[in-house]
């Protein structure tokens, strides 16, 4: 153990290669903070997992979790994984396939030494507590996909980790037991002492649970912040995606009192001139909910100044709501409740014309 | 559900069973019944026996020590000349067994590569039970590494990774989570290889000679009996009938799925 300061919580600035694949990451979080590491698929989630694990040496950098340096190549430091203090669920779970329920969640204390006796009754405690008590016997082969998830969370949690890592706790878990594994992961998981980070991409989930996002593209850490600040000023377009939201980044210019042109590279909108810009030119970022674009099957007519026109790329339903994404310039999506979205007919294909106000794109500094 | 066959089909599929089945059939249609108790309790076949079950027994021990690193270093190493590597081990399975045991006097004869070294250390080991075992386990040696080859490949390594997060050494890791999981292959592996080891008559006669008592297996005996009592042959190679059939019995279908 090197002890370099006596903040409690966890700082990475790493760089890590995985293949060809390179992660540069750097952030900070304070102990008792749920993370919600998000981002596209191929964003380098699992690879920031592993570095955290300890199974990927880092290049280049530091971890140093509550003044612990876990990782530090320069000074020739890695603490291997069975000496990190950090539990982990895997995406796909990785339960002994040999060993019962009970066995598999005794395994951390018993690998750590303590006498088998002890370390079943406590493993008995985590199955209670996750409500798979009377599955204890049972293999993972015979477990349903619930119970299991239930196993590899009790058994992440075995050793009291001062840092949970939890890989897609929800992916594989079928509609049916979601909800309850969701709340599992609220009241229980999510609840222990120290820090915990969950891998998601599911973004309701993602800024349901957790205290502090990070958005993770192409390697690359993109934006930092609270779920409510992501919401309401999103840096990238995945991070608009994310918070339900349209996000454009291009240069805004004033073309008549009042009006605003924002040039993007897939195209154009026109603005309700900022509040407080006094430059003609600028860049920006603007954003449009997605509930405030109108659909139209004929070119309408009217006081919308934002018209895009486009075939239907896909259409997602959630609830009584249908999200739909136009292949326009620039590209956009329109929630439309499911009694229109059946009105107009809309099918992928289907040619449309978006239309927004001005006032409805909201401007922000680049 | 699987198609019926065309007739054609059934008829030349029933050939080839009946080629595999016949001499069982045809051996066990001649076995002398009323000698056999005379015949399994005369001293060379005990003597042949005990010798065989030894042989078998260390050549599968031998071939799975010497044979699991290996098994293990071509499933999950990669190096330069691996396929290289993998081809060798399977070379006693092509080789004539004739051939082996000369390559084994030439190895490990009195005056073969290794002989000098050996005798330095006292030991000599052509024409004694250790060359019969060194025989066997050449030739069962494919027969252990190909099955537990494939069973190391099959394990995921994610699960050690999953281990060692969990605060597993790397022993405790082999031996709670990894050795657990290989144990079909590696008893696949040893069965195999015991039966090979049983069977083994070419590379045993040239490299350990046919000693009754010492190097004189059951095959061997077979052999040297039905020169002159072809009755007594039949009570030997019914012995090692019923033993095939025990690995067929213990292996269950594991070989091929």
């Amino acid at each position: 153990m090197t002890p370099t300061s006596g903040t409690r919580g966890l700082e990475v600035d790493v760089r890590a290669r995985r293949g060809a694949f390179e992660l540069a990451a750097s952030f900070a979080v304070e102990e008792g903070t749920t993370v919600a590491l998000v981002g596209p698929n191929g964003a380098g989630k699992s690879t920031l997992v592993s570095v955290l694990a300890g199974l990927l040496p880092p290049v280049q950098g530091r971890v140093v979790l509550d003044g612990q340096v876990l990782d530090d190549p320069a000074r020739g430091i890695h603490v291997v994984p069975r000496a990190r203090p950090v539990g982990v669920a895997f995406q796909d779970l990785l339960l002994f396939p040999h060993l019962s329920a009970l066995e598999n969640v005794a395994f951390p204390l018993r690998a750590r030494g303590m006498p088998r006796r002890e370390a079943r009754r406590r493993a008995m405690e985590l199955l209670i507590r996750v409500g798979v008590a009377g599955r204890a016997a049972t293999r993972p082969g015979a477990l349903s996909g619930g119970e299991a998830h239930r196993v590899a969370l009790a058994r992440a949690l075995a050793s009291a980790p001062r840092l949970l890592l939890l890989d897609e706790p929800l992916a594989g878990v079928d509609a049916a037991a979601r909800p309850a594994i969701r709340s599992l992961l609220w009241e229980i998981v999510l609840a222990v002492p120290g820090l915990r980070v969950l891998v998601s991409h599911d973004p309701p989930e993602a800024l349901a649970l957790a205290d502090r996002v990070i958005v993770l593209e192409a390697g690359r850490v993109t934006q930092i912040g609270t779920p409510e600040e992501i919401r309401a000023a999103p840096r990238t377009r995945y991070a608009a995606e994310l918070a339900g939201l349209n996000l454009f980044r291009g240069e805004l210019e004033r073309v008549e009192p009042g009006v605003g042109l924002l040039r993007t590279t897939e195209g154009e909108l026109i603005v309700a001139w900022p509040h407080g810009v006094q430059a003609e030119r600028s860049r920006v970022l603007a954003l449009v909910r997605p509930a405030d674009v109108s659909l139209h099957l004929r070119p309408p007519v009217g006081s919308a100044r934002n018209l895009l026109e486009g075939p239907v790329r896909d259409l997602t339903v959630e609830g009584d709501r249908v999200r739909v994404r136009l292949a326009s310039r620039p590209p956009i999506v329109a929630e439309i409740t499911a009694g229109s979205a059946a009105r107009l007919g809309l099918r992928p294909g289907t040619t449309v014309w978006a239309s927004f106000k001005a006032v409805e794109v909201r401007v922000l500094p680049a | 559900m699987k198609p019926r066959p065309p007739f054609g089909l059934a008829a030349a599929a029933a050939l080839g069973a009946t080629f595999v089945l016949l001499p069982g059939v045809g051996l066990l249609s001649r076995i002398p019944w009323d000698r056999l108790p005379a015949l399994l309790a005369s001293p060379l076949v005990a003597d042949a026996t005990r010798i065989s079950l030894l042989v078998a027994g260390g050549a599968a021990i031998l071939a799975g020590l010497l044979g699991l690193p290996l098994a293990w270093l071509l499933a999950r190493a990669r190096f330069p000349g691996r396929a290289l590597v993998r081809s060798l081990v399977v070379l006693p399975m092509v080789l004539p067994p004739v051939v082996a045991g000369i390559g084994l006097l030439a190895a490990f004869g009195r005056r073969g590569l290794l002989g000098g070294p050996l005798r330095a250390l006292g030991v000599e080991l052509p024409f004694t039970t250790a060359a019969a075992v060194l025989a066997a386990a050449f030739v069962a040696f494919p027969l252990f590494v190909l099955p537990v080859e494939a069973g190391i490949r099959s394990l995921d390594p994610r699960l050690e990774d999953a281990a060692a997060t969990m605060g597993a050494s790397r022993w405790y890791a082999l031996r709670r989570v990894v050795l657990p999981l290989l144990i079909p292959s590696l008893s696949s592996g040893l069965i195999l290889a015991w039966a090979r080891a049983l069977g083994e008559f070419g590379a045993t006669i040239m490299f350990a000679g046919n000693l009754r008592g010492r190097t004189q297996t059951l095959p061997l005996a077979a052999f040297e009996v039905s020169q002159t009592d072809p009755a007594a042959g039949i009570a030997i190679s019914a012995v090692l009938v019923a033993l095939s059939v025990l690995v067929l019995i213990a292996l269950r279908g594991r070989l091929f799925r």
